[in-house]
C-alpha cells in the first residue's frame, strides 16, 4: 500500500518536536528521500506539496538542489497551486548561477501573454526578484505590452517589473521610456496611487540611467509638485493613509524622484509645516524632504530649514530618529557649518548616550564642529567623553582630539596640557607620530620647558605603563633634566626633586617588563643626557649603561656600549655631544641631526674603527669590491634619535628648493613586492652636494623588519648617511621607510654606488648587496 | 531593499526574501553573521545599523526580528514603516498573528510579501488591496483543488 505522504503542517510538527539536532536531522532526511522517490516517479497531484515540503527544509539550511526541476514542472502545470508553489520554488532555490533558470523563461512568457490576472501576477513577481538579464532581454516585449493594460493590478507589477528589468540591463530604459509619459497622465485620470508609485519609481530609475531620460521628465515636474501639493493639503483615503499622514510611502517617491530631476522642491516648506511629526511616518516623510533638500542645489534658505528640521529630530526622544539626525548633519556640516554650529549643544549631549550607534555619530560631528571659538568647550567635553567610551571608539577619539587641538590650539600651554591629558587618559590607543609631535611642540616652546618637564615628571611618576607618554617624559627629562631640579616654577606649585629620584625613576622605566624597546632606548639616552645636566658624579649613570652593554636587545645594547665607550675614551666631548637639541623645526632643514652627525662622524673617523661595530667592519668589505677604496666611509651611529624628528624631516624632504631640471627617480631594487627607490636632488646653492633619499616600499603581504641600508662609494667621494626613519615596512603599501644619503663630489667624479641591504621578509633574513646601475649622469657632472 | 530576513531570538531563520543576486554560500554567511550582529543589540538601541556598506534596519516584534537591508541613499525611516505595513498585513490575514503562524504558513507569509513589495520596492499602499489580492488568490487556490480534498481543507481553515 501506497503511505500518503505527509501534510506540510504535519512535517513541520514532526522536525520541531525532535529533541535534537541529529534527531531533526534524520526526520529530515526521511522526508527527503520520501520526496526524491516522489519526483522520480512523477507524482504530478502531490508534488506541489512535496515542493512545499523542501521549501521548508530548503529555510532550515538543509540541500535542495534536487527540487530545481520540479519548479518547472509545477511552473509549466494549468492548476493555479502548482503555479504558486512552483513560483515560490523557483525565487527560493533557482537564481541566476544556475543555467536551469533561463528554462522557466519559456513558462513566464506564456504566462505573461495568456494568463489570467493572479497569474500574470505570479509571473511577473518572479521576473522581478531573480530574473537576469539574459531572461530580461528576453521578456522585455510582453512587459511592454502589460504596462498599457487596463487592469491596475497587473500593470503596477509591470511597472516595477520594468524598474527591475532597468537595473539589469539599462539599454532597455528606451523601451520603457515612452509608456511613462502616458502612465502619469492615467493617474490624474484615475488617481490610482498603486500605479503612481509605481510610475514615480520607474522614472526615478530612468533618469538615474540616461541624461537624455533626465531631459525628458523635467517637463513633468510641476505635476508632480502639484500631486504631492494636493497629498499635503488636501484630505486623506484611510486605506492608503498612516495615521494621518497621507500615503507617505507615495509622498517619499514623490521627493525621491524630485532629487533625480534637480528641481527645487517649492513644496518643501509646506511639507515640513503641514506633516505631523508625533508618528515615524511623519518623521520618515519630513526625513525624506531634508534629503532631498542635501541633494540637489537648493537656496541658502532651504538648506537653513533643512537643518533646523534635523535640529529638531535631535531633539526627539526617538534613538531612531536621532540618529538619522546626526548622520544627515554630519554630511551637512562641511557646507552649512554656521548652521550646524547653532546645534552644537545638542549634538554633545548626545555623545552621553549609551547606545555605541549613536556615540560614534555624535563623537565625528562634535568633532566637525569644533572650531576656533569653541575649542575649548568642546575639548573639555571630549575629554570628558574620552574618559568615559567604550574601547572602539577611544583611538578615534584620542586621534580626533589631537587633531583639533593641533588645529585651533589658543595657546601652547594648553595645547601640552590637552595632549597630555590624552596621553594618560587613552596613552595606548594614540597614534605613532603623537609622540613625535608633542617633543617638537614642547621643544619649541622655550617658556614652558619647565613646566613641561615638571608635569610630565609627575605623570611619570604616578603611572609608567602608557608607552607614549613614558616616552615624552624620559625625553623631556632628558634634555631639560637640569630646568627640573632647579626648583621652582612659577606654574605649578613647587616641588623639590632629588637627583636620585630622577635617576631611580628612569631606572625604573628601564627595569620595567611593560616597557617596549623603544621606550627603553628613550630612557637611556635620558640616562645619558642627565649625565652633563646633573651636578653630581655619574657613577650610578655609568654603572647602568655599562650593565645594559650586556643586553639582549641589540637596538639597547648598541646604544649602550656607545654611551659607554663616550665615557671612557672620549669623556672630553662628552659635553659637546650631549647638550640641548637646539629647535627642530617641522618643516626645515635637518639642521640639528646634520650638525650632530658630521661632528661625530669626523671624531669617529680618526679613531680606529671601533670593534663592537660590526657594521662597520662588514662595509669595508664592500668598499674592498669597489676600485680598492677604503676608509672612507662614514656610517655614524645615530646618538640622540628623536625618531620623531627624523621621520617628518625626511618625509619633507627636499627641503631645498628643487633644482631647475629634477633628475628622473630611479628604481634600484625589486624582490617579491619590496622595492627601493633612489630619488636625487642637486641643491643649486651646492654644487658639489647630491642629495639621495633612499625610499624603501613593501606591496607584498608580509612586514619587512630589521631593515638597514647601508652604501658605499669611491674614495673620492665623501658619503654620510643619515638615520633611516625606522627599520620596519609593513606589508600591503605600509609606511615606507626613507633614509638620506649626503654625497659629497667635489671633482665631479663619476657617481658609482653600491648598497648592501639586510631585512627580514617572510621569516627570512635576506641580505642583498648590488651596484647600482644606470645613475643618472646628471647626479655627478 | 537588497533583502529582507526574519528570525526569531533563537537565530531560527523563518523567511529570507533576496532581492540580490547571491549564490546559496554566500547568503548563509550573510544570514549567520547578521543574525548574530543583531540579536548583540541591547533592546534600547536605535533600530539602525551600518554593516558591511549596507545600512540594516531592524526591528523586534514579540519574539520575531524584521531585519531589512537597504542601500545607502535609501530612507531609513521609511524602511521602518515598510515593516510595520509588513506586520500590519500579516496581523490582518492571520487574525492576531504570532510566530508560530509563520512558522507553518510560510508559504502564505511569502505571499502576502510578494503582493506588498515587488522586486524590493512598495508595490501597493493601500492594505485593503493587498488582502483583496491575497484572498482572491486563495479563492483560486480552493477552485484548482480537486473536490476530495476540497472539503477536507474547508475543515481546517
Amino acid at each position: 500500500m501506497v503511505v500518503p505522504s505527509l501534510k506540510l503542517q504535519d512535517l513541520i510538527e514532526e522536525i520541531r518536536g525532535a529533541k535534537t539536532q541529529a534527531q531533526e536531522r534524520e526526520v529530515i532526511q526521511k522526508e527527503c528521500a520520501h520526496i526524491r522517490a516522489s519526483f522520480r516517479d512523477g507524482d504530478p497531484v502531490h508534488r506541489h506539496r512535496q515542493l512545499a515540503k523542501l521549501l521548508y527544509v530548503h529555510m532550515l539550511g538543509y540541500p535542495a538542489h534536487f527540487g530545481q526541476m520540479e519548479c518547472l514542472k509545477l511552473i509549466a502545470s494549468s492548476r493555479f497551486t502548482d503555479k504558486r508553489v512552483g513560483y515560490l520554488g523557483a525565487m527560493l532555490l533557482l537564481d541566476e548561477r544556475h543555467d536551469a533558470h533561463l528554462l522557466i523563461t519559456n513558462s513566464i512568457k506564456n504566462d505573461l501573454s495568456q494568463g489570467i490576472q493572479p497569474v500574470q501576477g505570479l509571473a511577473l513577481c518572479t521576473l522581478s526578484t531573480m530574473g537576469s538579464a539574459e531572461m530580461c532581454r528576453d521578456l522585455a516585449p510582453e512587459v511592454e505590452k502589460l504596462l498599457l493594460q487596463p487592469s491596475p493590478y497587473v500593470r503596477k507589477k509591470a511597472i516595477l517589473t520594468a524598474v527591475h528589468m532597468i537595473r539589469k540591463v539599462p539599454e532597455l530604459s528606451s523601451v520603457f521610456l515612452p509608456p511613462c509619459a502616458q502612465l502619469l497622465h492615467e493617474h490624474t485620470r484615475n488617481r490610482l496611487s498603486c500605479i503612481l508609485l509605481g510610475t514615480i519609481t520607474l522614472i526615478t530609475e530612468l533618469c538615474e540611467r540616461s541624461p537624455a531620460a533626465l531631459r525628458h521628465f523635467r517637463k513633468v515636474v510641476p505635476q508632480l509638485v502639484h500631486i504631492l501639493r494636493t497629498l499635503v493639503t488636501m484630505g486623506y483615503s484611510t486605506e492608503h493613509s498612516i495615521s494621518g499622514v497621507s500615503d507617505p510611502f507615495l509622498q517619499v517617491g514623490g521627493h525621491s524622484s524630485k532629487t533625480m530631476t534637480n528641481t527645487s522642491p517649492l513644496s518643501s516648506p509646506q511639507v515640513a509645516t503641514n506633516t505631523d511629526t508625533s508618528r515615524n511616518a511623519g518623521n520618515a516623510v519630513l526625513f525624506e524632504t531634508v534629503l532631498t533638500i542635501m541633494d540637489i542645489r537648493s537656496a541658502a534658505g532651504l538648506r537653513v530649514l533643512a537643518v533646523n528640521i534635523l535640529g529638531r529630530f535631535l531633539l526627539n526622544s526617538d534613538r531612531n530618529i536621532r540618529y538619522v539626525a546626526l548622520t544627515s548633519l554630519l554630511r551637512l556640516v562641511q557646507s552649512d557649518h554656521s548652521a550646524v554650529q547653532r546645534h552644537r549643544p545638542t549634538v554633545v549631549e548626545c555623545l552621553r548616550e549609551t547606545d555605541a550607534s549613536l556615540s560614534r555619530r555624535a563623537l565625528e560631528l562634535s568633532l566637525a564642529l569644533v572650531n576656533s571659538s569653541n575649542v575649548r568647550a568642546m575639548m573639555q567635553e571630549l575629554q570628558a567623553f574620552l574618559e568615559s567610551c567604550p574601547p572602539d571608539l577611544r583611538a578615534d577619539c584620542a586621534s580626533g582630539i589631537l587633531l583639533a587641538a593641533e588645529r585651533f590650539a589658543p595657546t601652547k600651554r594648553w595645547h601640552i596640557d590637552t595632549i597630555l591629558h590624552v596621553l594618560t587618559t587613552a596613552g595606548t590607543h594614540v597614534r605613532d607620530d603623537a609622540v613625535a609631535n608633542l617633543t617638537q611642540l614642547i621643544g619649541g616652546a622655550q617658556e614652558l620647558h619647565a613646566y613641561s618637564v615638571r608635569r610630565l615628571y609627575n605623570a611619570l611618576a604616578e603611572d609608567i605603563s602608557q608607552q607614549p607618554l613614558v616616552q615624552v617624559a624620559a625625553w623631556c627629562i632628558g634634555e631639560y633634566g637640569d630646568l627640573l631640579l632647579a626648583g621652582n616654577c612659577e606654574e605649578i606649585e613647587p616641588l623639590q626633586v632629588d637627583e636620585e629620584e630622577v635617576l631611580a625613576l628612569l631606572e625604573k622605566v628601564l627595569q620595567s617588563h611593560m616597557s617596549l624597546p623603544a621606550t627603553r632606548g628613550y630612557a637611556l639616552t635620558a640616562l645619558m643626557k642627565l649625565s652633563t645636566r646633573l651636578c653630581g658624579d655619574n657613577n650610578r649613570i655609568r654603572q647602568v649603561v655599562s650593565i645594559y652593554g650586556s643586553c639582549l636587545d641589540v637596538e639597547l645594547q648598541q646604544r649602550a656600549v656607545e654611551y659607554d665607550t663616550l665615557f671612557r675614551k672620549y669623556d672630553h666631548m662628552r659635553a659637546a655631544i650631549l647638550e640641548k637639541m637646539p629647535l627642530v623645526e617641522r618643516d626645515g632643514p635637518q639642521a640639528d641631526e646634520e650638525a650632530k652627525e658630521s661632528k661625530e662622524a669626523a671624531q669617529l673617523s680618526e679613531a680606529a674603527p671601533v670593534p663592537t661595530e660590526p657594521q662597520a667592519s662588514q662595509l669595508l668589505d664592500l668598499l674592498d669590491l669597489l676600485d680598492g677604496a677604503s676608509g672612507d666611509v662614514q656610517h655614524p651611529p645615530p646618538l640622540d634619535p628623536s625618531p620623531g624628528g627624523a621621520l617628518i624631516h625626511l618625509l619633507d624632504l627636499p627641503c631645498v628648493p628643487p633644482p631647475p631640471a629634477p633628475i628622473p627617480d630611479l628604481k634600484v631594487f625589486e624582490r617579491e613586492g619590496v622595492q627601493l627607490n633612489l630619488s636625487f636632488i642637486r641643491p643649486p646653492e651646492n654644487p658639489a652636494l647630491l642629495l639621495i633619499t633612499v625610499t624603501a616600499t613593501n606591496f607584498s603581504e608580509g612586514d619587512v623588519t630589521h631593515f638597514i641600508c647601508q652604501a658605499a662609494v669611491p674614495k673620492s667621494l665623501q658619503l654620510q648617511l643619515q638615520a633611516p626613519s625606522g627599520n620596519t615596512v609593513p606589508a600591503r603599501g605600509g609606511l615606507p621607510i626613507t633614509q638620506l644619503f649626503r654625497i659629497l663630489n667635489p671633482n665631479k667624479a663619476p657617481l658609482r654606488l653600491k648598497l648592501r641591504l639586510t631585512y627580514d621578509h617572510f621569516h627570512q633574513s635576506v641580505q642583498e648587496i648590488f651596484e647600482v646601475n644606470n645613475l643618472p649622469v646628471e647626479s655627478w657632472q | 531593499m537588497q533583502f529582507m530576513l526574519l528570525f526569531s531570538r533563537q537565530g531560527k531563520l523563518r523567511l529570507q526574501k533576496w532581492y540580490v543576486p547571491l549564490s546559496d554560500k554566500e547568503k548563509k554567511k550573510i544570514t549567520r553573521e547578521l543574525v548574530q550582529t543583531v540579536l548583540a543589540r541591547k533592546p534600547k538601541m536605535c533600530s539602525f545599523l551600518e554593516w558591511r556598506d549596507l545600512k540594516i534596519v531592524y526591528k523586534r516584534y514579540a519574539s520575531l526580528y524584521f531585519c531589512c537591508a537597504i542601500e545607502d541613499q535609501d530612507n531609513e525611516l521609511i524602511t521602518l514603516e515598510i515593516i510595520h505595513r509588513y506586520v500590519e498585513l500579516l496581523d490582518k490575514y492571520f487574525g492576531s498573528v504570532c510566530e508560530l503562524d509563520i512558522i507553518f504558513n510560510f508559504e502564505k507569509a511569502y505571499f502576502i510579501l510578494d503582493e506588498f513589495l515587488l522586486g524590493g520596492e512598495v508595490q501597493e499602499t493601500s492594505k485593503k488591496n493587498v488582502l483583496k489580492a491575497i484572498e482572491q488568490a486563495d479563492l483560486l487556490q480552493e477552485d484548482s483543488k480537486p473536490r476530495s480534498t476540497r472539503l477536507h481543507s474547508c475543515v481546517k481553515s
